[in-house]
């Protein structure tokens, strides 16, 4: 479904499909039922949404999927909240993630699994689980999620969806409950490349609340979209070697676009999982360290403050999310600190002169959004290529525009591809993938 | 053996400021708890930190003040810990590229001058205050995220009255260049002493005692004095070995420090540099604007008052003490006023309106250009010293201006000769045994017969001019 498609939307309809949709899909957090029209224009009035949990909302409740804000009611809307509201665009639920966006499974959030609507045997993706579910299913023609390895652009592969998330400081980041703050960005899932430019026009821009955002107020993404381009990609060699992503090039070399292979020292490739575990993992420790219990959420027990935030975190926090956080303490620790964490900041940086580098020559970066098909929930411990499965987050490290697009269809199950430009460099980026999306001509899952 | 005293200072000072160092919340003193936050002070999930220019520029300056070495760029780090008066369980600080390195202040003691030399100076933010009441602690979040400055000196004083000198010459600084209200009352100056001994000539540091919170700078000169007595014995009982690392805190009511905790292993705060305030880059334009913003400190100004002004080193002290003050004096002084006549009434008359009612120079009504008026007309003998008391007097107590007073009152000289001259003979003829007495060697008696006129004119006789004829007209009697 189309923004445009969901302008005459009946409300009360999207409530009883969500809740039906819930029922299948475990998608939500929070439905919101308490919605009505508006008499506002413009492109956005009236056009239903959904957003991760990981948005403050106003009144409304705001847990990213985590008992420790399970009860959590904010007092403040998220500055692109504030800027949809204004709009006019209607948000009607909160989505359920992995919990505090720490995995890519979509089955950690302290409301239960978020269930693939194509296949229940197997993960939706993550961490902006219900947010790639609530768009691949046709309930909204968009959704906000947050992206610090890959889950949008991911999920959105695996749900043959569009996923985007802009350069870092494009879009606010003020009131999103973070993550990895150096890693975090805001960003959408559409079922269009069109409409990814029409709602990223309407909330990017500096924000007085956000000091790592810039002023894009020249860079209009939508009224170059259409343009004809014939843009020079590579390809990284190491990471080439997938069937699917093979066809999506000569599909598009036959129409006269370049797609050069590169290599890049295996050795890098191999560096992106530990260095982003080691950088994200000492940014979220210190990030999440608000969360005791003291002054909101619920309290824990105990004799002292210190027992009960001991308490309140120990009972809490899933395994998953406690073990980044030993992992971020222990690389921050001062005599580890050098070896591990100010290490894996040097190689964030040699990755990223890499790869910006290569910006000076080519136009973009295409690669595989995944090695295939979304896994099977029985087969995640199954061993997969590392540098392969974890190639997206080039785009975090180096603040990258990148956008996936679906590609194909394996088996009935999408696969995605991703497209990566130089920072700043967002319309171009939207530019070329509005042009792949029309030589891939996609047709969604039966 | 003798042993010298090595002690260090931290300071923590709250800047002046509208609002918060990184929320825009109000920065000021309330009676009211937790009516002076923002989401960000509450550390509320996905709230951002956004720097307040005007603490990091009052940051530099200081830095500029105190001479440090200034970093190309400003960065900010997390210090991680929990505690409940830290909602965001970190404190945005400066580790990596304090706004200030290697600085000193040069200060004067017993006619020495000192330097004292500052390791560094950071920018940083407050945290809550806890109030812990029987079983139930409160939290005022007012204080969470008040822009401090921490000033870090090497260790490298070696006497309380040292400590308490660089105290007294910095809070002076802070207030002269209006970066803080530096009042210990309010808590806008709290202070960690660290102290230990050594035998005189060493060189190596011993184990260091660190106070921690002392929130005045009398308590400071005790705590030090008690802390280098209590190690002095210890020592001298051949027990150093009961020295140890540890921290203690001031008594108040004892005058002692007593210990806390002993430190055993220094905290791991897992520094890291704060991802979410990009780091900026210091301009050399920046840094001039702000040069030329300091104001001229008191120390300078005091070398002025006594060098150029010819004043007394306790004058000087009396009109530095106070920015205001100063400022008042130093206007004077730009209007051509006599120096040492403007320091007469300024630290005497004035003065004393000022210590009665603990008010500040700008509470009187009276300005320089009004003390001009008035000393003008001193100065050309149109009226005495004791009126131009007065006449401050009034314009202080009355709130009028010079020109409206001196029109409701007559309080101009008698200087005309002629008029004079009558009153004195009078004086004279009621007077004669006193002028035999005065012939016979009792100069003093001049005097008397002065003070005949004035009281006659009510003080309104021009001293100068009767003291003249009041000479030939004694000799013509002789």
């Amino acid at each position: 479904m189309t923004i445009n498609e969901a302008k005459n939307i009946d409300l009360e309809e999207i409530i009883t499909k969500s809740n039906e949709y819930q029922k299948k899909y475990n998608l939500f957090v929070t439905i919101i039922s308490d919605i009505k029209k508006n008499n506002l224009n413009g492109p956005l009035a009236n056009v239903v949404y959904t957003t991760k949990d990981n948005f403050s909302t106003k009144d409304i409740l705001t847990t990213a999927s985590s008992n420790t804000l399970k009860n959590y009611i904010p007092i403040y809307d998220a500055t692109v909240i504030s800027k949809l509201n204004s709009l006019g665009a209607i948000n009607i639920g909160k989505t359920a993630m992995d919990e505090l966006g720490m995995g890519g499974t979509g089955l950690t959030a302290h409301t239960g699994p978020v269930i693939n609507p194509f296949d229940e045997t197997r993960i939706p993706g993550g961490s902006s689980s219900g947010s790639a579910v609530s768009v691949a299913t046709n309930l909204v023609p968009f959704s906000l999620g947050s992206d610090t390895g890959d889950s949008i652009r991911k999920p959105a592969a695996y749900l043959g969806v569009v996923g985007y998330k802009p350069t870092y400081g494009l879009i606010s980041r003020y009131g999103l409950i973070p993550l990895a703050s150096s890693l975090d960005h805001v960003g959408v899932f559409t079922t269009n490349v069109y409409d990814v430019a029409l709602v990223v026009d309407n909330i990017k821009g500096l924000d007085e609340n956000d000091m790592t955002t810039f002023d894009s107020s020249k860079m209009d993404l939508l009224s170059n979209l259409k343009d004809k381009v014939n843009p020079k990609l590579f390809y990284i060699e190491e990471l080439g070697d997938v069937p699917y992503f093979q066809e999506v090039i000569k599909k598009l070399e036959s129409t006269g676009i370049k797609v050069e292979p590169v290599s890049i020292d295996i050795n890098i490739l191999n560096a992106l999982k530990p260095t982003y575990d080691c950088i994200s993992s000492a940014e979220t420790t210190s990030n999440n360290s608000n969360l005791t219990g003291i002054l909101f959420g619920g309290m824990g027990e105990g004799e002292s403050t210190e027992e009960m935030m001991i308490d309140y975190r120990t009972k809490n926090l899933n395994s998953e999310v406690k073990r980044r956080f030993v992992i971020g303490s222990f690389v921050l620790q001062k005599e580890n600190q050098e070896k591990y964490f100010l290490n894996a900041c040097r190689v964030r940086r040699l990755i990223v002169e890499n790869i910006s580098d290569l910006f000076n020559t080519y136009d973009g970066l295409i690669m595989p959004a995944s090695g295939g098909v979304v896994p099977k929930i029985k087969e995640l411990d199954s061993e997969v290529n590392e540098a392969l499965e974890n190639n997206l987050l080039i785009g975090n490290f180096g603040g990258f525009p990148s956008i996936t697009i679906p590609a194909a269809n394996i088996d009935n199950l999408p696969v995605g591809i991703n497209l990566t430009c130089q920072i700043k460099e967002d319309a171009k980026l939207l530019n070329i993938a509005y042009n792949l999306e029309e030589i891939i001509n996609y047709k969604g899952v039966k | 053996m003798a042993y010298q005293a090595v002690i260090g200072l931290e300071l923590h000072c709250e800047l002046k400021s509208k609002s918060k160092v990184f929320s825009k919340a109000i920065n000021g003193y309330s009676e009211i708890p937790n009516n002076h936050i923002r989401p960000l002070d509450l550390a509320l999930p996905g709230t951002l930190p956004v720097l307040n220019f005007h603490s990091y520029k009052e940051a530099l300056k200081l830095a500029l003040v105190l001479k440090c070495e200034i970093p190309e760029y400003m960065v900010f780090d997390r210090k991680n810990y929990y505690y409940p008066d830290l909602p965001k369980g970190y404190q945005i600080t400066q580790q990596t590229a304090p706004v200030g390195i290697n600085g000193e202040l040069v200060i004067d003691l017993d006619g020495k001058e000192i330097a004292v030399r500052i390791h560094d100076i950071h920018l940083e933010e407050d945290t809550a205050s806890l109030d812990h009441i029987s079983n139930v602690t409160l939290i005022d979040y007012n204080r969470s995220g008040v822009p401090l400055i921490e000033v870090v000196t090497y260790p490298c004083m070696h006497s309380a009255d040292e400590a308490v000198a660089f105290l007294e010459n910095l809070r002076n600084i802070l207030k002269f260049t209006e970066i803080s209200d530096a009042d210990t009352k309010l808590g806008q100056m709290r202070c960690d002493v660290n102290v230990s001994l050594r035998y005189e000539g060493d060189y190596d540091l011993r184990t260091k005692v660190e106070i921690k919170n002392v929130n005045s700078f009398a308590n400071v000169k005790e705590a030090i004095n008690f802390e280098i007595n209590r190690q002095t014995k210890l020592l001298d009982e051949g027990r150093g070995n009961e020295i140890i690392q540890e921290t203690r805190r001031f008594d108040e009511e004892t005058g002692t420090t007593i210990s806390m905790r002993e430190k055993v292993e220094a905290v791991d705060y897992r520094y890291f540099v704060e991802p979410n305030i990009p780091k900026i880059k210091i301009k050399e334009e920046l840094l001039k604007e702000l040069k030329s913003e300091i104001p001229m400190l008191p120390r300078q100004r005091k070398k002025l008052y006594i060098d150029e002004y010819d004043l007394s080193e306790y004058d000087a002290n009396v009109l530095i003490k106070d920015k205001d003050l100063a400022d008042f004096y130093q206007e004077c002084v730009m209007l051509e006023i006599d120096p040492q006549l403007a320091s007469n009434y300024v630290t005497t008359t004035i003065l004393s309106y000022l210590n009665k009612d603990n008010l500040n120079i700008k509470d009187l009504y009276i300005t320089p250009e009004m003390l001009k008026v008035i000393l003008d007309k001193q100065v050309n003998n149109e009226i005495s010293s004791k009126q131009a008391r007065e006449l401050i007097d009034q314009v202080i107590n009355e709130k009028k201006d010079v020109e409206e007073i001196l029109k409701n009152k007559d309080v101009s000289q008698i200087s005309d000769e002629s008029e004079l001259l009558k009153i004195i003979t009078e004086v004279l003829d009621s007077n004669e045994s006193q002028i035999n007495d005065y012939h016979n060697g009792r100069t003093n008696l001049f005097d008397f017969f002065v003070g005949g006129v004035m009281k006659i004119t009510r003080g309104k006789a021009n001293p100068t001019i009767t003291k003249e004829i009041l000479t030939k007209e004694l000799e013509k009697r002789k």
